[in-house]
């Protein structure tokens, strides 16, 4: 039996990687793409260009201006000296933030205070106005308090001391960088996958291969275990790239990261199997993968939380085993999370490759054309 | 010769189109692909997706329960974006953060009340999930505009009016309310339409050749092009199709506005689906089998459509190398017109050099599909 299943693992892997074009789309692009996805996935904003309107023309508003000018979020592109040039800036995308200080700014600054200052901001992407706009709060902030130092203003009978815990400084790259460790894996299970099976039905192989003395379980052993060599492979370079080029700390153990990413690996291969063993044809097959991909992608909490998400929605990703993933990765990577929250997310990916292995097994001999 | 070959190939053009429809209707993946997909995966994710955090679980630690540390709890208690927990220390609120039962802990110290007239000020503990840096932040944003107001409230009730040196006003343009998916659902048709425009063509003509039914075709009178269009209009139409679907969403479920006009959206929308069919139909000419080409089609349309675009990350934050791979990922073009014509309106500035775009990438896609395939025949 054994031999059997290692025969047809070698023939697996082999059909996988004897292609050129094949052997290429599985390895290359994939870490390709997580370098540049790892520089390209962060909300965090740089070279914001903006303009200044500045009616005032005072040393404060210079002041002002220089604290914008000079923080690394922002760059001046445009001075401006009316205000009818500001609906074209923006319009035409020129600048995403407008700078807006009135003629009495510095009169009111000195006389104790409420001076005006307007900031417009370009909202077609109303997620990175807001981040700007925290950008400029924080200026306008220790803009303040400087201000009040200086002046010997009564200052706020309270203070906020905010700290963030496991990310102090709130990049979000430490964020997106394990998130897209767990996209790129699941991409490469789906590749090695979603069309094994399909393609064989649609050549007439599988026929041939359900007719050998092999039993269905060992050709599951035998479909899976290429997805899970190679899986597991391109995951270590992935995790490799995440620590030591992007810098992400890895601060939990490396076996609860493995036992998360075995328990991942069998669910997704799951998945892709039950996929593959449903469709017809290569065609079906693909689609499969993607009507499985985008929204395990979409809803796992990679970019978007899970909490914002609707309760009917939220109840929906308990089906999707990249959400659990998720949780492991970023609890083992930047939180050092306890052994309750890994197993918490280990035991639903452990039933959901149950169950889907399960039905890609029974799906071999039972699909009715 | 050449007189006779346009009607003979208009009608051998319409035959092939009629082929490739009783296909479709055959297997209906296809008709899944461009009706349903935008459909399901719209809803899905126009109430799926929200960068709106409400309800954020936060624990509050009070060390000696007195008036003041009331009063400002009492403010985190009647916003709806938080739901807070009370705790008994901070030992319990730390180990409920680390379990991801709480995202943030507030903590008022013992003597808060007292030190609220010293001259440093009370200080006012925040400890928050910083894992997710976006949410973290837009939580900080939550508690300092309470802390505001609560300092404004104080102020007012001792009978003067508090005021800080400068006075920050925003206005955000194009969606003053802030309705992340009034952003979200246009960009995400994007990435829809890179999907469906892929998936259409990816396998067609791999299957062709896979089948040997190419090789059948290449004996009949019909030109290479014409292969090719005949290809392409029944997909376009069926594209077309699915765009207007998602557009109807877009307006009519999810309430984004649409202030440009249809015929531009429309316009563009074509030149959108040309391109990606034409990578498409390029995957599938390129990779000579199915298997290669469903692999290609995953690994290239789904996740750059999604990450490179710009429909969620900003593109001008990423380094130049990568803003320059930016540039032939075509929903890049796509989400920028989408963006602008439903939220700010016709806007030349920003739709011709997109559109200009995308009309390059099509006739490149094409062209090169047109090339790959001649060599082919030889």
């Amino acid at each position: 039996m054994l031999n059997r299943i290692i025969a047809l693992t070698i023939k697996e892997i082999l059909s996988l990687l004897k292609d050129k074009k094949s052997r290429f789309t599985i390895v290359i692009p994939p870490l390709v793409q997580l370098l540049v996805f790892g520089y390209a996935a962060t909300y965090d904003l740089n070279d914001v260009p903006f303009a200044v309107y500045d009616e005032d023309r005072s040393a404060a508003s210079r002041d002002l201006i220089a604290r914008f000018s000079g923080s690394p979020n922002f760059t001046l592109t445009e001075r401006i000296d009316h205000q009818g040039e500001i609906a074209d800036l923006v319009d035409r995308k020129a600048v995403l933030l407008v700078v807006h200080i009135g003629p009495d700014f510095s009169r009111n600054l000195l006389t104790g205070g409420g001076a005006q200052l307007q900031a417009i901001l370009d909202g077609r992407n109303s997620n990175t106005a807001m981040i700007a706009l925290n950008y400029v709060r924080d200026i306008v902030t220790r803009f303040n308090e400087d201000w009040l130092a200086k002046t010997g203003g009564r200052t706020p009978p309270a203070r906020l001391n905010i700290r963030a815990w496991y990310n102090a400084n709130l990049e979000s790259r430490w964020y997106i960088v394990p998130g897209i460790a767990g996209l790129l894996t699941l991409v490469v299970t789906m590749l090695v996958t979603a069309l094994s099976v399909a393609r064989e039905r649609e050549q007439g192989t599988f026929d041939q291969l359900l007719v050998t003395p092999l039993r269905p379980v060992e050709i599951l052993v035998g479909k899976a275990l290429p997805g899970l060599i190679i899986g597991l492979a391109e995951a270590t370079i992935i995790i490799l790239i995440a620590v030591f080029w992007f810098e992400v700390p890895l601060r939990g153990s490396l076996a609860a990261l493995y036992i998360g990413l075995f328990l991942f690996l069998m669910s997704a291969i799951g998945v892709g199997l039950m996929i593959s063993s449903l469709s017809v044809t290569q065609q079906q097959g693909l689609l499969g993968a993607f009507l499985f991909l985008v929204p395990a992608v979409i809803l796992s909490g990679f970019t978007t939380p899970i909490a914002n998400m609707p309760l009917v929605v939220q109840k929906l990703t308990l089906l999707n085993p990249m959400r659990y993933f998720m949780v492991v990765l970023r609890g083992v990577f930047l939180e050092k999370a306890p052994w309750s929250l890994m197993v918490s997310q280990y035991w639903p990916m452990a039933l959901i490759g149950l169950a889907t292995l399960t039905a890609a097994a029974w799906l071999f001999r039972h699909r009715i054309d | 010769m050449k007189q006779q070959s346009a009607p003979g190939g208009f009608r051998r053009l319409r035959g092939l189109v009629r082929k490739e429809f009783y296909q479709i209707v055959r297997d209906p993946s296809a008709i899944a692909i461009a009706f349903l997909m935008p459909v399901g995966l719209l809803i899905l994710f126009g109430y799926g997706v929200s960068l709106d955090a409400k309800h954020v679980p936060i624990a509050i630690v009070v060390e000696t329960p007195d008036a003041a540390a009331a009063d400002l709890t009492r403010s985190f208690e009647m916003t709806d974006y938080f739901d807070p927990v009370r705790m008994p220390n901070m030992p319990a609120a730390a180990d409920a953060l680390t379990r991801h039962r709480v995202d943030a802990i507030l903590h008022l110290q013992g003597n808060f009340a007292s030190r609220l007239h010293e001259k440093e000020g009370a200080p006012i503990g925040v400890v928050i999930n910083g894992v997710d840096a976006n949410t973290a932040r837009l939580i900080s944003g939550y508690i300092e505009g309470i802390w505001l107001k609560w300092l404004g409230d104080r102020a007012r009730s001792e009978g003067f009016e508090l005021s800080m040196p400068v006075d920050l006003r925003h206005r955000i343009w194009f969606n003053a309310e802030v309705r992340s998916r009034n952003f979200l659902v246009p960009g995400l048709i994007a990435v829809i339409m890179t999907l469906i425009g892929a998936l259409l063509t990816a396998m067609v003509m791999a299957r062709e050749w896979e089948r040997g039914t190419m090789e059948a075709l290449l004996v009949t009178p019909v030109t290479m092009r014409e292969i090719i269009l005949g290809k392409l209009i029944p997909y376009f139409i069926l594209g077309m199709g699915g765009m207007a679907l998602s557009v109807a969403m877009a307006l009519w479920v999810f309430d984004v506005p649409l202030r440009g006009s249809i015929w531009m959206l429309t316009a563009t929308s074509a030149l959108f689906l040309l391109a990606a069919l034409g990578m498409g139909l390029l995957i599938s000419i390129a990779a000579k089998n199915q298997f290669v080409a469903g692999q290609t089609a995953i690994v290239v349309t789904f996740l750059p459509a999604f990450l490179l675009s710009g429909f969620l990350f900003d593109i001008g934050s990423m380094p130049e190398a990568v803003q320059f791979i930016t540039h032939i990922v075509a929903a890049r073009y796509f989400v920028a017109i989408l963006q602008t014509v439903f939220l700010a309106g016709d806007i030349p500035s920003v739709i011709l050099p997109n559109a200009a775009a995308l009309v390059l990438m099509a006739a490149i896609f094409l062209g090169l599909s047109r090339k790959k395939a001649r060599k082919r025949l030889e």
